[in-house]
């Protein structure tokens, strides 16, 4: 595989781009061979998709630093279009088919075949139907994207970008969301690309996949290159060390819970997708929480974590059935506001969007959902009020100037620390985490974490959703897996390793695991 | 650079992550909120000493200012209950045909039926308070766009109150209604007022001190404190002496400021109002806190149809007849004086004070041109282009921070 003396398909050097107060990518070099796929891994944040967004011309010269060469030739992206005709094409983490075309229209789509104007359907889905052979896929070119599945629509992304004669080949977490089968699939097509002389950059969090495809391995962290070296020459842990540059084991406090009795128990939740009749997003979970107890809950993109905490909180937007019991006394909760009512707390994720109204005070947002307690049930008391912030922002290390600043001008970690307060601030029995330290810094990540432990040992029960493994594994007493809405494990903090809890999040079920072992 | 590095929307550095927006004055640093609100204040006065340039010392004498302060009450009241539509992310385009209707109803009752003065006031009121629930429940449970429904019942209520009418004008005969529009309070009531209102501020700004200290946080300095009971004591001096001058304070004008204190207070010391601005500046987290978004916004568009009923009850003992075309387009007076008081119409922010302020520009353009003999079309034309430069001004500052 190695061409030693050609000259690499493609040379990043000294790549750096910098974001408001933040430098995501650092010095990074990084090359592809023609004929190869070369892994790019790293946690998240580390860079890999920012590097892939400055080669595929989203982020256009000169906003980042650095030289991009393709075959020897400089070159200087001004936008996706210029990437696109130097022969890079981009399969992004989030799908972006259009859905409600079809999968012929979607590949062709803004470069139809056409003659005086009029597109040509006959010769754009022959055309597509060959690509969608070439790769040995059974799609037709006239089902609409929507009728198709996730690992499907996938297909279709690589079909797009190969329509357009891709010479190097992004994949951002191709296989995220996919079933084992369609993984197959997947890696047949990439080995059948290699032949063909394509580049192939996959990035990927799986990293036994990773060892199974690639050809050469970079790791990145904190925006630098680690290093590159042929996948022969590594193994897993070697990889792990290098992508994460320190032990787990200082990131998360030792915790020492001692769970006391059930605070909190679900059976049988089942959600339905508001769009979608009959399509169960959550179905059939049952779990309980008991005091001073963390229980994370890990799954895949979609595995409906956040949909079955927002249904038990009463938010979903879809049909919920279940039955939920709070200290053992079973209790009905149609609204977020009997849901704080009974004692839980929500801190939901995506802060902008779902936690924080940006444009007020830290103050006004830490009281929002406990205003009646802290405040008063009608008129407000601005000082009872301005007294318990800043107490909590003390307690919670909010770094501001007070507790009157502007929450949307704080950093992650603060604005994180923000919706955190609100939901101590009612006071909860039960505290939902859902995605506590997306997008924010290492530091802020640890005091959340101290935060977490401290919660759990003054008696909360927290129920913790993270998509970053470490995380949930570093924090939990016990893990609850799930996989497509139904519940595929239980572990406990001795049991769950990240490759047992992954393996039943990609839908193996637990007892299968048992047995191989 | 050894900083942890993350994706785009991340931390800013911790110095300068935390600074409140400022403006450096002089030697003096304001707050970005606080100056928006004076740069209303200033072309306010901007607005004053170019008319009474204008119109040779006419406009700012004792008698116009009165007639002034009478034509900022109709639109005031409004502006105040569309603040609050407005903060919770709504609209309501139907004020000012409700004006009509509200205040047609109340004609009718009187002139027609021949109740008193208690019954006509109570039906003005309530057949704003009803038109309000109805849109209110439209909007809030039914899911139709504010837009849409408010500007359904524009054309609605128009052609209720000219069917009653059958467009006929209903003349005001009550003695009693007129001078709610048209009377004075007698001079010694109005030193009474501003006597009550100098002592409301000194105990206002002495208690929110006190609060503020024995929570332990920094109270103000002797100077500041000072300044914030001199400067508004000031205010109402000039303001009660100079309308005591003419013939005492309009009746509208005590209307107007009952109402707006209200709304100060309802927007600024309760639940409800500090709930009106979460949803406004952020539904979906304002759900997520336990907010019933439903009955707030119904409240809302309750609340602005009562002071409908209440700003039709002036505008028709101030004209002492209620013709079927009665307040015609004053919702968008109303609209424009929240917009220009530094009201946002995507919602979660603007303050009753500024939509006062607005309200008070905008009679003050319509006076002061009216005082000129500007012709019709050009008075249109500038008030239009004064809306958009306001929201200009605004967006420009926004965007240099």
């Amino acid at each position: 595989m190695e061409s030693i003396g050609t000259l690499p398909l493609l040379e990043m050097r000294e790549i750096t781009k910098t974001f408001p107060g933040v430098r995501a990518l650092d010095g990074v070099t990084f090359a592809l061979k023609a004929g190869e796929i070369h892994a790019l891994v790293g946690e998240n944040g580390a860079g890999k998709s920012t590097l892939m967004k400055v080669l595929g011309g989203v982020y256009p010269y000169p906003e980042y630093g650095g030289e991009i060469r393709i075959g020897g030739e400089p070159q200087r992206f001004t936008g996706i279009r210029q990437a696109e005709a130097a022969g890079i094409a981009v399969v992004y983490q989030e799908l972006s088919l259009v859905q409600d075309l079809t999968v012929g229209e979607n590949i062709f789509l803004g470069r139809e075949p056409q003659r005086f104007g009029i597109v040509r359907w006959e010769e754009l889905y022959r055309r597509a139907h060959q690509l969608l052979e070439d790769l040995h896929v059974a799609i037709d070119p006239r089902t609409p994207v929507r009728q198709l599945g996730i690992g499907q629509q996938q297909l279709v992304e690589i079909a797009k970008a190969l329509s357009q004669n891709a010479r190097i080949l992004v994949l951002d977490e191709p296989t995220a969301a996919l079933t084992d089968a369609e993984v197959e699939t997947l890696s047949a097509i990439l080995h059948q690309l290699r032949t063909r002389g394509v580049g192939m950059i996959y990035i990927s969090h799986k990293l036994e996949e990773v060892f199974r495809l690639s050809d050469h391995i970079t790791v990145l962290r904190d925006g630098r290159t680690v290093g590159t070296q042929p996948t022969v020459a590594l193994d897993q842990s070697r990889v792990i060390a290098q992508m994460v540059g320190r032990e787990v084991g200082e990131i998360f406090p030792q915790a020492v819970h001692a769970p006391g009795e059930v605070v909190f128990e679900v059976r049988e939740m089942s959600v339905e997708d508001a769009n979608v009749a009959g399509k169960m997003l959550v179905d059939g979970v049952s779990f309980a929480v008991r005091r001073g107890e963390v229980l994370g809950i890990a799954g895949l993109m979609g595995a409906g974590r956040s949909d079955l905490l927002t249904a038990i909180f009463g938010a979903h937007a879809g049909r919920v059935s279940g039955e939920i019991f709070i200290e053992g006394k079973r209790v009905r909760i149609t609204s977020p506001a009997e849901a704080i009512k009974f004692g839980i707390g929500y801190v939901t994720e995506d802060r902008k969007r779902f936690g924080l109204v940006l444009e007020q005070t830290i103050l006004h947002n830490m009281t929002l959902a406990a205003l009646r307690q802290v405040s008063g049930s009608f008129v407000t008391d601005a000082d009872a009020e301005a007294a318990a912030g800043e107490k909590s922002a003390r307690e919670l290390r909010i770094k501001a100037r007070n507790v009157f600043t502007i929450a949307g001008t704080l950093s992650g970690g603060n604005q994180q620390k923000v919706v955190l307060a609100k939901w101590l601030l009612t006071k909860p029995r039960v505290l939902f985490l859902d995605e506590p330290t997306r997008g924010i810094d290492i530091g802020a990540k640890q005091e959340i974490y101290a935060q977490i432990i401290k919660l759990a040992h003054d008696g909360l029960a927290i129920v913790l959703v993270s998509s970053e493994m470490p995380e949930v594994l570093g924090l939990s007493d016990r893990v609850i897996v799930l996989h497509e809405g139904h519940l595929m494990g239980e572990f406990t903090r001795t049991q769950a390793t990240p490759e047992s809890v992954m393996s039943c999040a990609t839908g193996h079920k637990l007892e299968k695991i048992k047995v191989k072992r | 650079m050894s900083q942890p590095v993350h994706e785009p929307t991340i931390d800013r550095p911790p110095v300068t992550t935390d600074a409140a927006p400022q403006l450096q004055v002089g030697g003096f640093r304001i707050p970005k909120e606080v100056f928006r609100t004076y740069t209303m204040v200033f072309a306010l006065l901007a607005i004053w000493l170019f008319f009474h340039y204008k119109t040779g010392g006419v406009f700012l004498s004792a008698r116009n200012f009165s007639n002034l302060m009478l034509q900022t009450a109709v639109t005031g009241v409004l502006a105040v209950g569309m603040l609050m539509v407005i903060v919770a992310g709504q609209i309501d385009l139907s004020v000012g045909s409700l004006v009509g209707l509200a205040g047609g109803i109340a004609a009718i009752v009187q002139g027609w039926y021949g109740y008193g003065l208690g019954v006509s006031l109570a039906s003005a009121v309530l057949v704003g308070l009803m038109v309000g629930a109805l849109q209110g429940w439209l909007v809030a449970y039914a899911n139709i766009p504010a837009f849409i429904a408010t500007l359904g019942g524009l054309l609605a209520w128009r052609g209720v109150i000219l069917g009653l009418s059958e467009g006929k004008t209903i003349p005001i005969g009550l003695q009693s209604f007129k001078t709610i529009g048209q009377g004075f309070v007698a001079r010694p009531v109005g030193i009474v007022i501003a006597v009550v209102a100098v002592a409301a501020v000194i105990w206002l700004t002495l208690r929110r001190n006190r609060g503020r200290r024995r929570y332990g946080l920094p109270a103000a300095s002797a100077g500041n404190l000072a300044l914030r009971i001199i400067a508004p004591t000031a205010l109402i001096v000039a303001f009660i002496m100079t309308l005591n001058s003419w013939a005492g304070v309009p009746i509208p004008v005590i209307i107007l400021l009952v109402v707006a204190l209200s709304g100060v207070f309802l927007t600024h010391n309760t639940t409800f109002g500090r709930y009106l601005y979460a949803i406004g500046g952020n539904p979906d987290a304002a759900r997520l806190s336990g907010i019933n978004l439903r009955s707030h916004i119904l409240a809302a568009f309750c609340l602005m149809g009562a002071l409908a009923g209440v700003a039709s009850i002036i505008y028709t003992a101030r004209v002492a007849s209620a013709s079927p075309d009665a307040g015609n387009l004053l919702e968008l007076d109303a609209i424009a004086a929240c917009v220009i008081g530094g009201t946002s119409l995507m919602g979660g922010r603007g303050t009753v004070f500024g939509a006062c302020l607005g309200a008070l520009i905008m009679a003050s353009l319509d006076n002061g041109m009216s005082l000129r003999n500007v012709e019709p079309y050009a008075q249109y034309i500038v008030k239009g282009a004064v809306l958009v430069a306001a929201v200009g001004f605004d967006m420009l500052g926004r965007r240099r921070r």
